[in-house]
């Protein structure tokens, strides 16, 4: 073909168009690995003053500016009413001190704080510090460091990592990765009682902060990847004396079930569900571990607390609905008696653990303010579940689902995707969310001045496959070889603001790494949050706009906290240790190579090694004087 | 055995060939050998290593240290060995368990069996003879197999190195 343009015009015309395009790709495109959070996508405005959810009536978040339960309160916010550090001028903010526990793994738990006194506690060995605030750089006024069996680390699924401390009445109350609760005078830092809840021989571990409600102590086990039968214990926060506990599986006295238990939906009423949705015996090895996060309503006497995924992970091994594994969980705090139960994943088939925490809120109906519990689920489903009965007022997708189609809200079952199901020996692929979810255990917070709940999670997929598998006491019991990778879009976490009134988000921030830290929302209208490769960020409450960030010592995915020192002033702490089971691939210095690696998840997180490295420190901010 | 085996042209060539067809001995005999005869002779024999690699899924093995790139247990696919990497080392980990959180298996599988055992643990780092490890892992259906270059990346061994590699005297393992 004969063209009326000189071949080296064309040329020189070519070229230009190829210049151009490079020119436009690279500034459209972030390089690989480049933040992808500087700018939030919005979806829509800010609900109306009238229309927002408000936290229920009766919580007090972070009273006097002291922060005695990792939630901030009963009702799980995650909420601030210090305003001094502010959209304003939250760019100004200055490191005060830091805190260095010698550790090298995840450190998942934010510090207390009471009084002029700061509680730091450690992922394992589970060492407890107390720092004097009344003094320059914090010194440590005293530390206690538990007995534990060191070999409680080889059953420990997900790194050793511990979620923290609850403070009441003078004493601090933890948990050690080898199954004690352990109660301490928080002065003098002297043991007042121990209470052994866990077996390792079993493969048994405690990794949860306990929470204090009406003179309890209230514990769950961990263990869901060891065949673990799963329990909520409450002990007598005097003495440490069990004053119940119970179970997630097997006959209806174990899961302290009575006249009580009026569940919602149907197929959760009969006798000793527990046992016959299970294979022959299937429930005595059947998981359902309580290793999140408990919520406590002091007007219905009610807690509110998720159970973990069934075992073995291969579904095939046991049919049926799995009852109570990965669903919630109403009990009166007094007795332990259930009052009702919905089941988010009836017969799990992709570790959807139900563990998260229950948000309690009052939302504004036409009929009035309604109580609800707000529940961010793994399954990725933001779930307004009504708090006295159990029914779920609405269930609508905050991260990218396709293993469920929806939640039948007539009769509470999520809407299967057929083919996204698992089945024994053929290889199920892109299945999203992955096993740890649309969120995992790091919790929320949420803004009565915005009527947003601000969540930090996952954008992952994976191929899973199963075979058979043994249970042997105290090794895994899984059954399931997956592997996981970056979902549609290819940022592997999202920084979402959720109006749960709407059941809308109105904008997310695109985050390259999963985000596994906690939110914090206070009444400055600043949200903190960190990231596995180490930076920590304030955003603009109403907008997502980045105001300030820092970059840490290690990745962070622990819990951001503030409160207000001996000297009037507000500070914000969080922990830079990365690790769990999203950083293990850092923290346990394992081999990228094989990529079923820490159940599939380094293959998600081979870059994780280049970008940060393993610490555990405590930063502690503040506005210059 | 096959043809070539049986053909012997020079001394030299006549052992290595030797070598050669005891990869695929299948030795049911109880007699009790000591440690580096018997490190020998299972690290060296791929019925050995791919009954390992079986008894590794089926005792959960799998569950803690992944294909070899760990989880909740350490990796055994690259170079560091926390308790030593010679296979009486391997063995007596897997039969008696560590403080760090190792189970003991000693009861749930036979002496046999730890050794088999130590042998596919050892292969996965390619610390194995050339000719007697399997040309493809037994990776589970959702992962393409892991290919022998591969495995051999953390450390190349042949079996001259590997036969030069003195029993029980390395704790921690370095290249050759």
């Amino acid at each position: 073909m004969k063209s009326i343009w000189p071949v080296s015009v064309l040329m020189i015309l070519l070229a230009a168009l190829v210049g151009l395009g490079a020119a436009v790709l690279a500034t459209t495109y972030p390089a690989p690995h480049a933040t992808f959070s500087d700018r939030p996508v919005v979806y829509g405005a800010l609900p109306a003053p009238q229309d927002r959810a408000r936290l229920a009536s009766w919580a007090q978040p972070s009273p006097d500016g002291q922060w005695t339960w990792q939630l901030g309160d009963s009702a799980a916010s995650r909420f601030s009413p210090l305003d001094e550090i502010n959209a304003s001028n939250v760019a100004q903010l200055k490191p005060v001190f830091t805190f260095d526990t010698g550790l090298k793994r995840g450190h998942e738990a934010g510090p207390l704080v009471v009084g002029d006194t700061m509680y730091v506690t450690t992922p394992y060995p589970n060492d407890v510090y107390a720092l004097d605030l009344t003094r320059p750089g914090a010194p440590v006024k005293w530390q206690y460091h538990p007995q534990s069996q060191k070999a409680a680390q080889g059953v420990a699924c997900c790194d050793v990592v511990n979620r923290g401390a609850v403070y009441g009445a003078g004493r601090l109350y933890f948990n050690t990765l080898d199954g004690q609760t352990i109660a301490l005078d928080a002065a003098t830092g002297h043991e007042v009682w121990k209470a052994k809840l866990a077996e390792i021989s079993k493969g048994e571990t405690i990794t949860m902060a306990p929470l204090l409600a009406e003179g309890r102590v209230l514990v769950g086990t961990s263990g869901g990847e060891m065949g673990v039968r799963g329990s909520l214990a409450a002990l007598d926060a005097a003495s440490g004396k069990l004053v119940w506990r119970a179970y997630s599986t097997g006959p209806d006295k174990d899961v302290l079930m009575g006249p009580e238990f009026r569940p919602f939906y149907k197929q959760d009423q009969g006798k000793d569900l527990g046992v016959s949705t299970w294979n022959p015996e299937g429930w005595k090895i059947g998981g359902g571990n309580p290793w999140g996060w408990v919520s406590y309503d002091p007007e219905l006497h009610l807690i509110f607390y998720g159970t973990g995924n069934p075992g073995p992970w291969n579904p095939d091994q046991r049919p049926g609905d799995n009852k109570w594994t990965a669903g919630v969980f109403a009990r009166d705090v007094r007795t332990g008696q259930a009052r009702w139960f919905y089941q988010t994943s009836p017969h799990d088939l992709f570790d959807y653990d139900d563990i998260n925490e229950s948000l309690l809120l009052d939302i504004p109906t036409r009929q009035g303010l309604r109580k609800v519990v707000a529940r961010p689920a793994r399954s990725g489903f933001f779930q307004i579940i009504d708090r006295m009965s159990g029914q779920v007022l609405s269930a609508k997708p905050f991260a990218y689902i396709n293993s469920m189609k929806g939640v039948d809200l007539i009769s509470g079952r999520p809407i299967m995707n057929p083919d996204k199901e698992p089945k024994e020996g053929r290889t199920t692929r892109n299945i999203c969310p992955a096993a740890p979810g649309g969120k995992d255990w790091n919790p929320v917070s949420f803004s009565p001045r915005t009527g947003l709940v601000y969540i930090a999670h996952n954008n992952l997929c994976m191929d899973e496959g199963d075979v058979d598998t043994n249970y042997i006491a105290g090794t895994p019991y899984l059954g399931t070889e997956a592997r996981m990778y970056p979902g549609p879009g290819g940022n592997r976490g999202v920084f979402t603001a959720w109006d749960p009134v709407a059941g809308r988000k109105v904008w997310e921030i695109r985050e390259d790494l999963p985000l596994w830290s906690g939110t914090l929302a206070t009444a400055g209208d600043v949200v903190f949050y960190g990231t596995m490769d180490g930076w920590f960020k304030a955003i603009d409450a109403r907008t997502g706009r980045l105001l300030w960030r820092t970059k840490l010592v290690s990745g962070i995915i622990g819990m951001p906290m503030t409160y207000k020192g001996p000297d009037g002033r507000q500070y914000v702490a969080i922990f830079a240790g990365v690790g769990g089971w999203s950083g293990a691939i850092v923290s346990g210095a394992l081999d990228p190579g094989d990529p079923t690696t820490a159940l599939g998840f380094v293959n998600a997180m081979k870059d994780l090694v280049k970008r940060t490295d393993a610490g555990g420190r405590l930063y502690v901010f503040a506005l210059p004087r | 055995m096959s043809l070539p085996c049986r053909v012997s042209l020079l001394p030299l060539a006549a052992l290595t060939l030797l070598a050669a067809c005891g990869r695929e001995t299948r030795d049911f005999s109880n007699k009790m050998m000591d440690s580096p005869h018997r490190g020998a002779k299972f690290a060296g024999n791929a019925w050995r290593i791919s009954n390992g690699a079986r008894l590794f899924v089926w005792m959960n093995c799998a569950g803690c240290h992944s294909h070899g790139g760990g989880g909740m247990g350490p990796p055994l696919m690259d170079a560091k060995w926390r308790y030593g990497s010679s296979m009486s080392h391997v063995a007596y980990t897997i039969l008696n368990g560590r403080p760090g959180g190792m189970p003991a298996f000693r009861g749930k599988i036979t002496e046999d069996q730890a050794w088999e055992l130590a042998a596919y643990v050892r292969s996965m780092s390619a610390r194995t003879r050339r000719d007697a490890l399997s040309g493809r892992a037994d990776e589970p259906a959702n992962v393409e197999p892991l290919p022998l270059e591969k495995r051999r990346r953390a450390r190349a061994v042949t079996p001259e190195q590997d036969a030069a590699q003195k029993e029980s005297s390395k704790i921690e393992g370095t290249g050759p």
